[in-house]
């Protein structure tokens, strides 16, 4: 029998676990380019054209939105373990740092 | 009356040296039926060798749980309009647990993993003492009374994805009855259940999917309880009071 589990902390669970093996992968690769500047400057600058290629950009995205799920997530579970609050408490808190952000990063954009 | 005149029923039969396979039944659908309405009506008028298991019928002995669509749930307090998928439902036996026959699992793992978990009392005082006044508003007896209407129905048990993948992991409702008997102030070894929920197997193999809390038919929260045993064994290793 195909079990049912789609419910949302089930999903933020696995989001965070699928999340986390992408950036396991990903490190070692990232390292072993940094490398190059110190070992073969020239190596590593041929290296970083390939970053103007769109596929490169669509792939940093990707990247920048693992790291993205996987700091929230881990947010998620430290508050979680941690912090002992009722639900709504928990709503609350949460509409707060979503609204700090929300802010924040207006101001961010206006700035630069 | 129902739009159907009858519901499509498969039911995963099987046990020890019997493979589990589905067998389809046609009952005659009704107004208003549980998922163990459906079940009986299959043993009494279509194939009597048909094994399940039931007691109260009101959802207080925990005897009937069962896997229906893929979610475990107490089949007497379960509608059948609640699970219908199109016309049909599929019921089978509780999973993460050893099948006896047909629907009827084998409780004895979750049973010997309640008293793994520690789960048993501590008795502060004798018998030949006055009974001991318990406070109900403070903190540790709210944080038990959340914990004490569990049914021992094995539904979160079923539904944990880290009792599938860890048979040594002692799961939701051990968990919470350890929680349950660390808040009550008439445990006496408190020590005694963070020392056997710290362990392999213990509250720090839960992973926070929360499917203990999704599904528990008594609305219970065991997913708290064991965060909750985490803080206090994490604040024990690192010196602190409760």
């Amino acid at each position: 029998m195909k079990v049912a589990r789609a419910h949302p902390l089930w999903l933020a669970y696995l989001l965070h676990r699928l999340s986390g093996l992408g950036l396991a992968l990903f490190l070692p690769l990232h390292f072993w380019v940094l490398s190059y500047a110190l070992n073969d400057a020239a190596k590593l600058d041929a290296f970083l054209t390939l970053t103007e290629m769109p596929l490169v950009k669509a792939a940093e995205f990707g990247l920048v939105f693992l790291l993205a799920v996987h700091l929230f997530g881990g947010l998620r579970l430290i508050a979680l373990e941690w912090l002992p609050w009722s639900a709504p408490q928990k709503t609350w808190a949460a509409a707060a740092v979503a609204g700090s952000f929300l802010v924040s990063t207006t101001f961010l954009l206006q700035a630069i | 009356m129902p739009e159907r005149d009858h519901l499509t029923v498969t039911v995963q039969r099987g046990g020890p040296g019997a493979p589990m396979r589905p067998q389809t039944f046609e009952v005659p659908a009704y107004d208003n039926q549980t998922v163990l309405d459906v079940v009986s009506w299959i043993q009494q008028n279509a194939d009597p060798t048909l094994t399940y298991r039931f007691a109260c019928r009101v959802g207080m002995c925990g005897s009937c749980a069962m896997m229906v669509n893929g979610v475990p749930r107490w089949t007497c307090r379960t509608h059948v309009s609640k699970v219908l998928d199109g016309n049909a439902i599929e019921v089978g036996p509780l999973r993460n647990l050893p099948v006896i026959k047909d629907l009827a699992a084998d409780m004895d793992p979750f049973f010997d993993k309640w008293v793994s978990a520690e789960g048993m009392h501590h008795p502060t005082r004798t018998r030949d003492d006055a009974i001991e006044p318990i406070d109900p508003v403070t903190m540790e007896r709210q944080e038990a009374n959340a914990g004490i209407e569990c049914i021992n129905c094995s539904v979160c048990y079923s539904a944990c994805d880290t009792v599938a993948g860890n048979p040594d992991y002692l799961g939701p409702a051990a968990l919470q009855r350890a929680w349950t008997l660390y808040n009550d102030a008439k445990d006496a070894n408190k020590d005694a259940i963070l020392d056997a929920v710290s362990g392999k197997g213990g509250c720090h193999s839960c992973h926070s999917m929360g499917s203990c809390t999704t599904y528990c038919p008594n609305e219970l929260d065991p997913l708290s309880a064991i965060l909750g045993l985490k803080r206090a064994t994490a604040k024990r290793f690192f010196g602190g009071r409760k």
